[in-house]
C-alpha cells in the first residue's frame, strides 16, 4: 500500500519536473550561499584560534616594556624574584613572524594543541625546531635547522624555541615580552619593586582579535542568513504549488483508504530526500563559492587585522553538516504550513486545485495586519531594546514584516495606476497586473529581501570604508613616520629632523588603567595637524583650546561607551582628574584611549620618552629623507612608514572587501532573479485563460510576450523603490544598533545613490533576463494551445 | 460578400499521424445574414470558425473576410482583423477576470479604436447590464457572463460575428433570451452571424443552416 501511495505521489514531479526543478535549485542555493559564507567564516575563526593559542595574548597577564624590549637578565631577576614568567621573542624571518617560545616555562595551552606533546617539546629544545604550516615554509629561505610541517600553527606564523629564535633573528639576549602564568607564588615580590621600568599588563579575555574580526564576520554570517531567507522564499512558494497540485490525488488516496497519518509521513520523507539531496548540493556549491572568496577574504582580514588566514579551505564536519541541516530545517519550515493544512483537511475537501495565485492572495488582510504589527515590533526594539538579542530581534522583525508588507503596498500602488490610466491598453495591463500579483508575490518578497540585503549591507560597508579613509586621514595626517630604537636615537632623530622637515611631532603613549578598563594615553605636541585632522563625535565648545590649555583631555568611543563616559564627566589616572572635552571615533581599536596635550602629558609621566614622531614634509621629499636616515641612522625599513603607502595599501584592503560583498550581492539577486523566473514559468501555463480572451480580441502574441516583461520590469522596480528605505533601515540597524551593541563603537552612515542607482539597475537586468523565457515562451505559444482556452469539448 | 471560404482544409497531429479535420470546406455569407454551423461533437464546427475568425490557420484553401485574405496576413494581420472585423462570442464567456463588466464590454471596442460611448451605454442597458457595469465577472451568474461576453462583442460594431455555442452553458429560458438580443442586435449593425450549435431549435431561428459530418458539408445549405 504505502509503495502504491508514494508512487502516485511521485507521480507528480514527473509531470511537472520544472517544478521540482524550481524546489531542488531553490534549495540547493540557499545552503550553498548559507554553507560558503559559513565555511569562509570557520576557516577563518581556525586561523584565529590558532593565532591566539599562538601568541598567548588574552588568555594570559604579560610584562612588556617601554622601550620595546627586556633584556634576558631582566627576565633572570623577575624568575628570581617569584615570577613565574616565560620569555618570548617575536621579529621578521624572510618577512614571515617567527615567535620563539620556552617550551618548559610556558603555561599550558599557549602553543597550539600539536605542541604540547613531549616529544615535540623536546625536538624544539634539544634540536630548534621550526614549526609552521607547510605554506608558511615554502616561504622562508633555508637556515640550516629542521623544519616540521604542522597545519596546527596559524598561517604566516614559524614557531621555535627562544634561544633558535635569537639566533636567527641576531637578537641575542633580547626578548620581547614574558608571559605571566595565572598561578602567583606568596613569595612572589610586586613588580614595581623588582623592574619598576616594566609594565604588566592583564589577561584581555582573548577577545581582541575576536572584537575585530567579528565585525567582519557577523556582517557576513547575517548576511548569508539573509540569502538563505531568499531561497527559503522560492522553497515556501514550489511546495505551496506542489501541495495544490496534487490535492485531487490525495483526496483519491485517502477516499480509496490511504491512512491520512502514512500520507503525511510520506510527503514528509519525500521532502526530507529532497532536501537532503538539494542540501548535499547546497554544500558543494557552498564549498566552490567559499573557495572562490576565501583568498579575498584572507587577504582583506590580513590587512585590516593584521591576522593571516589560510587561503587553502579544509572541508571541516561542522560546517557541512550544518549546510544539510539548515536545508532540512529550511524545508520543514518552508512545508509546515501546508503539512499543517493537509493533515487536517477533510476527506470530501474540494479535490480541485484551488488556483494557486489567488489561493496565495486569501488571508491578504491577515498578512497585512501580522505585517504591521511585526513593524510596530521592529520599532518599539530600536525604541527601547538593548543588547544584542533586541539588535537582531529588530532586524528580523523589521525584514519579515516588510516582507509580509510587500504584496499588501504593491496591490495598492497597482489599484492607483490603474484608477490614472486612460487607454484601454493600460486599464488592462494595470488591473492584469493586479490580478498577478499573489502568484508573484513570493518572487517579489525575496526579490525584496535580496536588494534591502544589498543597499544595507553595501551602505555599511561604504561607510565603513569612508568612515576609514576619514579616520586613515585623521590618524596619518603626518606625511611621514619615524621610529627610533632607543632614546639615544630618537633624540638624535629629533636634532637631525627638526632642521630638515616642517615639523616633527613626537607620539608618546602610556598604559593606564582608566575607569577599570585598560587604556592608553598619548600625549601629543599641540598642532594644528590634530586640530585640522582629528573630528569630534561629540565636543564641548574650544575643546582643542582647552586641551591644548591642559585643563581637559579627549577619548575614544570605546572608553565613553564602555566606561558611560559623556562631554563634562571627569576621568582619573596618574592621580589627577581631568574633564572629557571631546569624545572621537576610533574604529577597530579594541582599547580605550585619551589624548592629552603634550605639555600636560610630560609632567604627568615624566619617564616616558617619544621613540615614535610624525612628520609634517613635503610628501615628494619623503622619499629621499627615508634614504638619508637608513644611511645615517641605519634605520630598518620597518622604523619608517611612508603615509600614502599605508593608505594605498589600506583601500586596497578595502577593494578586496568589497569584491567579497559585491560577489555575495550579485549571488543573492541572481537567487532572486531566479525565483522570479520560476514564479513567471509556473504562472505561464496557468495564464492561458487570462490572455487567450485579449489574444482572442486582437493582441499579438508578440506584444502579449512584450508586455509580460514590460511587467516583470515594472514590478521589479516598484520593489527595488521600496527596498531602498528597507535597506537603508537594515544598514542603520546593523551600525547603529548591532555594531554599537557588538563592539561597542558605532559608524557613522552615509548615502550611496549612484550605487542604490545601479543596484536597481541590476534588480531590472534580472527582472528581464527572468521574463524573457516566459515571454518568448507566451510569444511562441501555438494558437492550438490558445484555442484550447475556448474548446467547447474540455 | 462579407466571408468567402474556399477549399479550406485543416489537420491535427494524432498519435497515428495526420488526423483530418475539415476537408474541403466552400461557404459564403453575406453582411446581415445569419448561419447556424450544426453537427456532431468532432465534426470540426469549432475548428472552421476559429480559422474564419482568424483565430488559427488554415493547411490549405482561402477564407477571405470583407476581401482579406487572412491566411495570407502575418500574426500582426490576423490580429488587426480580429481586432477590426471580425467578433467571437464563446461558450465559456472568456470574461477578462481582472477588468470590471463595464471595461470587459468597452474593452474590444476600444483596442480598435472604434468605442462608441451612447450605442455602449444602450447595449448595456438593454443586456439588462447597467447596474453591474462596476462588478468583476466572477460576482455575475452564468447568464449575466454570457451577456457581457455578447456585449464585448457587438460594443465593437464587428462585420461579423461569430458565436460557438454561445448559450450551450445556459438554461432554457435565458439561452433565449440572450439569443434574442443577439439575433436583434446583429440585425441593428447589419452583422453577419456564424453560430455554432448543437440546438436544432436555436439553429431554427438562423436564416441559414450548415450541417458539418466528418469535416465535410452534410448536404446542400438550408
Amino acid at each position: 500500500m504505502t509503495k502504491a501511495g508514494l508512487l502516485a505521489l511521485l507521480s507528480h514531479w514527473r509531470r511537472n519536473p520544472v517544478q521540482l526543478f524550481t524546489l531542488v535549485v531553490g534549495l540547493s542555493l540557499a545552503t550553498a550561499l548559507w554553507s560558503g559564507v559559513q565555511a569562509v567564516n570557520a576557516e577563518a575563526r581556525a586561523s584565529y584560534d590558532a593565532a591566539a593559542e599562538t601568541l598567548g595574548e588574552g588568555q594570559f597577564a604579560q610584562i612588556t616594556s617601554d622601550i620595546g624590549t627586556i633584556s634576558q637578565a631582566d627576565y633572570i631577576a623577575l624568575r628570581r624574584a617569584g615570577w613565574l614568567v616565560s620569555p618570548v621573542i617575536e621579529g621578521r624571518l624572510d618577512g614571515v613572524r617567527l615567535i620563539g617560545l620556552d617550551a618548559l616555562t610556558s603555561p599550558g595551552g599557549i602553543a597550539p594543541v600539536g605542541l604540547n606533546d613531549g616529544a615535540m617539546t623536546i625536538d624544539m629544545l634539544t634540536a630548534g625546531v621550526l614549526f609552521a604550516t607547510q605554506d608558511t615554509l615554502d616561504n622562508i629561505a633555508e637556515y640550516g635547522v629542521q623544519t616540521v610541517a604542522s597545519p596546527d600553527v596559524a598561517p604566516g606564523v614559524i614557531l621555535t624555541d627562544v634561544g633558535t629564535a635569537q639566533r636567527l633573528l641576531d637578537m641575542p639576549d633580547v626578548l620581547s615580552r614574558l608571559i605571566v602564568a595565572p598561578s602567583r607564588p606568596l613569595t612572589q615580590i610586586p613588580l614595581g619593586d623588582v623592574m619598576p621600568n616594566l609594565t604588566l599588563r592583564a589577561p584581555q579575555g582573548g577577545s581582541d582579535l575576536g572584537r575585530l574580526t567579528d565585525s567582519f564576520h557577523l556582517n557576513l554570517t547575517a548576511f548569508g542568513l539573509l540569502s538563505f531567507a531568499v531561497g527559503i522564499f522560492i522553497v515556501h512558494g514550489a511546495i505551496g504549488l506542489a501541495f495544490e497540485q496534487r490535492r485531487p490525488v490525495i483526496r483519491t488516496l485517502r477516499a480509496l483508504g490511504f491512512p491520512l497519518g502514512r500520507l503525511v509521513a510520506l510527503i514528509g520523507v519525500e521532502l526530507l530526500v529532497i532536501s537532503l539531496v538539494a542540501g548535499a548540493i547546497g554544500v558543494g556549491l557552498g564549498y566552490l563559492v567559499a573557495a572562490a572568496l576565501l583568498p579575498d577574504v584572507a587577504a582583506t582580514i590580513s590587512g585590516l587585522y593584521g591576522q593571516s588566514v589560510s587561503g587553502t579551505l579544509q572541508l571541516r564536519p561542522e560546517w557541512w553538516v550544518s549546510g544539510l541541516l539548515i536545508a532540512v530545517g529550511g524545508t520543514a519550515m518552508a512545508a509546515a504550513a501546508s503539512l499543517w493544512q493537509l493533515a487536517r483537511m477533510p476527506l470530501l475537501a474540494s479535490a480541485r486545485p484551488r488556483a494557486w495565485a489567488m489561493q496565495a492572495g486569501q488571508g491578504r488582510l491577515l498578512q497585512a495586519g501580522v505585517a504591521v504589527a511585526l513593524l510596530i515590533l521592529a520599532g518599539v526594539l530600536g525604541w527601547l531594546g538593548s543588547g544584542l538579542v533586541a539588535g537582531f530581534g529588530m532586524l528580523a522583525a523589521l525584514l519579515i514584516g516588510a516582507a509580509l508588507a510587500l504584496p499588501v503596498v504593491l496591490d495598492r500602488v497597482l489599484a492607483f495606476g490603474a484608477a490614472q490610466a486612460k487607454s484601454v491598453m493600460a486599464e488592462w495591463f494595470w488591473a492584469d497586473t493586479r490580478q498577478q500579483l499573489p502568484g508573484l508575490s513570493l518572487a517579489l518578497m525575496a526579490l525584496l529581501l535580496a536588494m534591502a540585503a544589498n543597499v544595507g549591507v553595501s551602505t555599511m560597508v561604504s561607510s565603513f570604508r569612508l568612515t576609514f579613509t576619514g579616520f586613515l586621514d585623521q590618524r596619518l595626517a603626518s606625511e611621514f613616520y619615524v621610529y627610533a630604537d632607543d632614546e639615544e636615537q630618537a633624540l638624535a632623530l629629533r636634532t637631525f629632523l627638526e632642521t630638515r622637515v616642517d615639523k616633527v611631532l613626537p607620539i608618546q603613549s602610556v598604559e593606564q588603567n582608566i575607569r577599570g578598563l585598560q587604556s592608553e594615553v598619548f600625549g601629543p605636541t599641540a598642532h594644528e595637524t590634530y586640530r585640522d585632522n582629528w573630528l569630534f563625535l561629540n565636543a564641548a565648545p574650544n575643546a582643542w583650546g582647552d586641551i591644548e590649555n591642559g585643563v581637559g583631555a579627549a577619548i575614544n568611543e570605546q572608553l565613553a561607551r564602555r566606561a558611560d563616559i559623556d562631554i563634562g564627566d571627569e576621568i582619573t589616572f596618574s592621580g589627577r582628574s581631568f574633564p572629557v572635552l571631546g569624545i572621537y571615533g576610533d574604529y577597530g581599536n579594541p582599547i580605550g584611549q585619551v589624548i592629552v596635550t603634550k605639555t600636560l602629558f610630560e609632567d604627568l609621566f615624566p619617564a616616558v620618552s617619544a621613540l615614535r614622531f610624525g612628520i609634517r614634509m613635503d610628501a615628494d621629499d619623503v622619499p629621499a629623507l627615508a634614504i638619508e636616515l637608513r644611511e645615517t641612522f641605519g634605520l630598518a625599513e620597518a622604523n619608517m612608514i611612508n603615509q600614502a603607502g599605508i593608505k594605498a595599501f589600506s583601500l586596497s584592503v578595502f577593494d578586496r572587501t568589497f569584491t567579497i560583498t559585491g560577489a555575495l550581492n550579485v549571488l543573492t539577486l541572481a537567487v532572486a532573479g531566479f525565483a522570479i523566473l520560476m514564479s513567471l514559468l509556473t504562472l505561464a501555463t496557468m495564464r492561458l485563460p487570462q490572455l487567450a480572451p485579449v489574444w482572442a480580441q486582437g493582441l499579438t502574441r508578440a506584444r502579449l510576450g512584450q508586455i509580460e516583461i514590460i511587467r516583470a520590469v515594472l514590478l521589479a522596480l516598484l520593489t527595488a523603490v521600496l527596498a531602498l528605505p528597507l535597506g537603508l533601515a537594515l544598514a542603520w540597524t546593523l551600525l547603529a544598533v548591532v555594531n554599537v551593541e557588538a563592539f561597542g563603537w558605532r559608524l557613522p552612515m552615509f548615502l550611496f545613490p549612484l550605487d542604490y542607482a545601479r543596484l536597481a539597475g541590476f534588480a531590472v537586468v534580472a527582472a528581464v533576463l527572468a521574463s524573457l523565457w516566459p515571454a518568448r515562451k507566451l510569444a511562441r505559444t501555438r494558437p492550438a494551445d490558445l484555442l484550447k482556452v475556448f474548446s467547447n469539448e474540455r | 460578400m462579407l466571408l468567402n471560404v474556399t477549399d479550406l482544409r485543416k489537420s491535427y497531429a494524432g498519435p497515428d499521424g495526420a488526423l483530418p479535420i475539415l476537408q474541403g470546406i466552400d461557404m459564403m455569407l453575406n453582411r446581415g445574414e445569419t448561419l447556424a454551423l450544426t453537427g456532431e461533437s468532432g465534426s470540426g464546427k469549432s475548428t472552421l470558425l476559429h480559422l474564419v475568425g482568424g483565430l488559427d490557420q488554415p493547411d490549405s484553401g482561402v477564407v477571405e473576410v470583407d476581401g482579406v485574405d487572412i491566411g495570407a496576413l502575418d500574426d500582426a494581420g490576423r490580429a488587426a482583423v480580429r481586432r477590426d472585423k471580425v467578433g467571437v462570442v464563446f461558450q465559456q464567456f472568456n470574461l477578462i477576470p481582472s477588468l470590471t463588466v463595464g471595461s470587459n464590454i468597452s474593452f474590444q471596442a476600444r483596442l480598435g479604436g472604434r468605442e462608441d460611448k451612447a450605442w455602449i451605454a444602450d447595449l448595456s442597458t438593454r443586456m439588462g447590464l447597467r447596474e453591474h457595469l462596476a462588478k468583476y465577472p466572477e460576482q455575475l451568474s452564468g447568464g449575466q457572463q454570457q451577456r457581457v461576453a455578447i456585449a464585448r462583442t457587438l460594443a465593437a460594431k464587428p462585420a461579423l460575428v461569430l458565436a460557438d455555442e454561445p448559450t450551450g452553458n445556459l438554461d432554457e429560458a435565458t439561452a433565449d433570451t440572450v439569443m434574442d438580443l443577439m439575433l436583434e442586435l446583429a440585425s441593428e449593425t447589419n452583422a453577419a452571424l456564424l453560430m455554432v450549435t448543437h440546438s436544432q431549435r436555436l439553429a431554427g431561428r438562423m436564416g441559414r443552416r450548415l450541417h458539418l459530418r466528418a469535416g465535410r458539408i452534410d448536404g446542400s445549405p438550408t
